[in-house]
């Protein structure tokens, strides 16, 4: 059996250090050695975007990133999107007005992609939010509600990198 | 998933060596789109993952440097779709770069790694031969430069030995610009693997070049040293003629679920046209 692996990770903003299976995914290691349970196991292909999180900004699927890659990482799941104070962001919050969750296994997923989406284009075009939202199927079919809150908050919340915490390197 | 070691080498020489030793019971990672698919799916099995990621001769970046754009083993998709001098100089790899999977894949999805895996159906694999890409690769031996027409065999081989790893892609910039286009024909529209590919290059004294994937067992390139498919006033019959034989002997498997070998012959011919004309519209717009 290989040897763990220990790593040093921002998670939500928060300083985090955890030893991993090697053969672990960075979604095994935040469902099973981090208790974050929001992003979820679907496809493990990387077709379905339900495992959608936020590595040094840019939205990955954990399916298909190794956990022992992000050492030294600033990662973001959908547990960090609310406000510290308590509440929904904006983005969250159009989500629920608009109707966009049904079932919403594919939430957490649809959510952080928006959110990368909104903090590097922060005014998109439909076709920005179509292709920004590609790697992200909805069983339910709520797609124009989906769009619709992702064009709402661009209209009406400034949506802001959040500044990564000093890096764990 | 089935257990395997972990190595994150922090110098070429180490991972040069540890990939030497190994050989096949090791596997390079670097975005891992679809090393870890086969490894999760079993079909591939290795003693040890090498993360490359780390390796600074391999770090991801895009420069220019001696007449050449030296693009890093493990610059992102994401990063090449963007940059201003790949969409000028290199447009069809731009667009095959932007068109790779979704959001998250081009985030993580590496350009050696695309090459490394030798799918016949390689995004940027047309565009690249297009433009005379040529793979940077050390090894044991040391440095080699190989031309990428040089470097695929089939579908999962390259030209690469043992103990030998790509640290970039390098692109001669032209003195006369050749202005290309990249097409793609999916199942649906999104995020799929490609049915075809087809990239298509013309300069201004109407030398052309077309390279197409998906069609046989890797990408190949052609040359119409005819000058019609770079001449606007060419006919649509003299175009059609000179495709028919540069697409001649491509061969599209007849057991691939993603598309009939006569779908995949009759889109060769429809992308080549239509790559062509976005290709003859971006040299008019300079």
């Amino acid at each position: 059996m290989a040897e763990r692996v220990a790593i040093e990770l921002v998670l939500n903003g928060a300083r985090r250090r955890v030893e991993v299976e090697p053969h672990h995914t960075l979604l095994d290691a935040l469902r099973d050695d981090l208790a974050l349970t929001g992003a979820k196991s679907c496809c493990l292909v990387g077709e379905c975007g339900a495992c959608t999180v936020m590595v040094d900004g840019r939205a990955v699927d954990s399916c298909l990133v190794l956990a022992a890659e992000v050492a030294g990482a600033d990662v973001r799941t959908v547990e960090g999107l609310a406000p510290a104070g308590g509440g929904l962001s904006t983005l969250q919050a159009k989500f629920l007005e608009h109707g966009a969750v049904q079932c919403g296994y594919c939430i957490p997923g649809q959510l952080m992609a928006a959110q990368a989406l909104l903090e590097t284009t922060p005014q998109p075009s439909d076709p920005e939010i179509e292709e920004g939202l590609a790697g992200n199927l909805c069983r339910c079919a709520c797609y124009e509600q989906i769009f619709d809150a992702v064009r709402e908050t661009a209209a009406t919340a400034v949506v802001e990198p959040r500044a990564p915490a000093a890096a764990a390197r | 998933m089935q257990p395997f070691a972990y190595s994150r080498p922090g110098t070429l020489a180490e991972a040069v060596a540890l990939l030497e030793e190994r050989g096949p019971g090791a596997r390079v990672l670097a975005g891992g789109t679809d090393l870890l698919i086969r490894l999760r799916d079993g079909s591939l099995d290795p003693e040890v993952v090498v993360d490359v990621k780390r390796v600074p001769e391999l770090a991801p970046g895009i420069r220019a440097d001696d007449g050449r754009l030296v693009i890093g083993a493990t610059t992102t998709m994401t990063e090449i779709a963007a940059h201003p001098v790949i969409r000028h100089e290199f447009a069809a790899l731009a667009d095959a770069a932007a068109y790779v999977g979704s959001v998250q894949i081009r985030n993580r999805a590496t350009l050696a790694g695309n090459l490394c895996n030798a799918s016949p159906a390689a995004d940027t694999a047309p565009a690249l031969l297009v433009h005379g890409a040529v793979v940077v690769a050390a090894g044991p031996e040391g440095t080699r430069r190989i031309p990428l027409d040089a470097f695929f065999v089939r579908s999962g081989v390259t030209t690469l030995a043992r103990g030998e790893l790509v640290t970039a892609v390098d692109l001669p910039l032209p003195s006369t610009r050749l202005a290309s286009a990249h097409e793609r024909r999916t199942r649906r529209r999104g995020h799929d693997l490609a049915a075809v590919t087809m990239a298509v290059g013309v300069d201004a004294r109407g030398a052309a070049r077309l390279a197409f994937g998906s069609v046989g067992p890797r990408p190949v390139v052609r040359v119409d040293d005819t000058a019609t498919l770079g001449d606007r006033s060419a006919t649509d019959a003299d175009v059609d003629a000179i495709l028919d034989r540069l697409l001649g002997d491509a061969a599209p498997s007849r057991t691939s679920m993603r598309a009939s070998p006569g779908y995949r012959l009759a889109m060769l011919r429809v992308l080549a046209r239509r790559a062509r004309a976005t290709a003859l519209g971006r040299l008019a717009d300079g």
